[in-house]
């Protein structure tokens, strides 16, 4: 995906310049990254569309407010997470259920599912159904935390990344992530639970 | 058992994530895999956890749309300084 070699520094040097083709520069190197972002915290194409347009539209417009304090990735990730997640809260607004509970502080991260998956990530390809399953053990997660997981787990950030895209602090961007780990985890082990595996046999360990 | 019934392991699981990602300090390292060692069902969630992340970081690369990006690039009226693409 990545297109001419030029570095971050003269890259951001042309755009504050209004150089508009590294803007064109800007938008192929970070697009698809964005796009992926907004795909999975939205989970809908139409929606992640327009937060791709409104971070790159964003970013073009105030790239000379950009001070070179993240790198310019961590500010694409933070303008696009913005605006993905007040769509977000503005859909949930409107809506008028409250298909998000209350985080239950301890009660939400104690694992229920005890079941041994029988099988190894590094020893299969992911399937179709497989996939399906993991967008939607996303879909699931209340929007904080998806946010936190997708940036983190998804698209590789660091801790420190992540805690600056999302204006959280590190401590806060650890525990987001970790209860939107659990709470994958518990989904994905009903899923592997539910289907037959020849190494797992009868005996699982779940809880009755 | 069930993790609700150990103290040890109601405590040690909100450490699980720095566990997997090797941030943990040294001292509390040692202190959950002593507690790994005896329980069986701490074992099963580290191990879970572990495949967990391990299932979404082989996501692959991102990929972006050729139609999305063709109008992504109109919206912000760069297509004139597209070298070599078809606009």
């Amino acid at each position: 995906m990545g297109t001419d070699d030029i570095d971050e520094r003269e890259l951001v040097a042309a755009l504050k310049a209004g150089d508009r083709t590294a803007c064109v520069t800007l938008v192929k190197r970070f697009s698809p990254h964005i796009y992926r972002v907004a795909l999975k915290l939205m989970g809908d194409p139409d929606e992640a569309e327009e937060v791709l347009q409104e971070t790159f539209i964003s970013a073009c417009q105030h790239v000379k407010d950009f001070e070179g304090r993240s790198s310019l990735s961590t500010w694409l990730y933070r303008i696009a997470t913005n605006a993905g997640l007040m769509r977000l809260r503005r859909r949930r607004f409107n809506t008028v259920s409250l298909d998000e509970p209350m985080e239950l502080e301890d009660g939400e991260i104690v694992p229920r599912q005890l079941v041994d998956w029988g099988w190894n990530p590094e020893e299969h390809a992911l399937n179709e159904e497989l996939r399906r399953v993991m967008d939607e053990a996303v879909a699931e997660l209340p929007e904080t935390l998806r946010a936190a997981f997708i940036l983190r787990d998804i698209e590789g950030l660091s801790t420190a990344e992540t805690a600056e895209a999302l204006g959280i602090t590190e401590s806060a961007a650890k525990v987001r992530l970790h209860r939107a780990r659990m709470r994958l985890r518990e989904r994905l082990s009903e899923y592997f639970a539910s289907r037959p595996s020849p190494s797992r046999g009868g005996d699982d360990h779940e809880r009755s | 058992m069930s993790v609700h019934e150990h103290t040890d392991c109601r405590r040690l699981l909100g450490m699980l994530s720095d566990y997997i990602d090797e941030e943990l300090e040294e001292q509390l390292c040692r202190e959950i895999e002593a507690h790994l060692a005896e329980c069986e069902n701490c074992r099963v969630v580290v191990d879970t956890l572990r495949k967990t992340v391990l299932l979404y970081r082989m996501s692959g690369p991102p990929e972006l749309p050729e139609d999305v990006e063709r109008r992504l690039f109109k919206v912000l009226d760069l297509e004139p300084y597209l070298r070599g693409r078809p606009s």
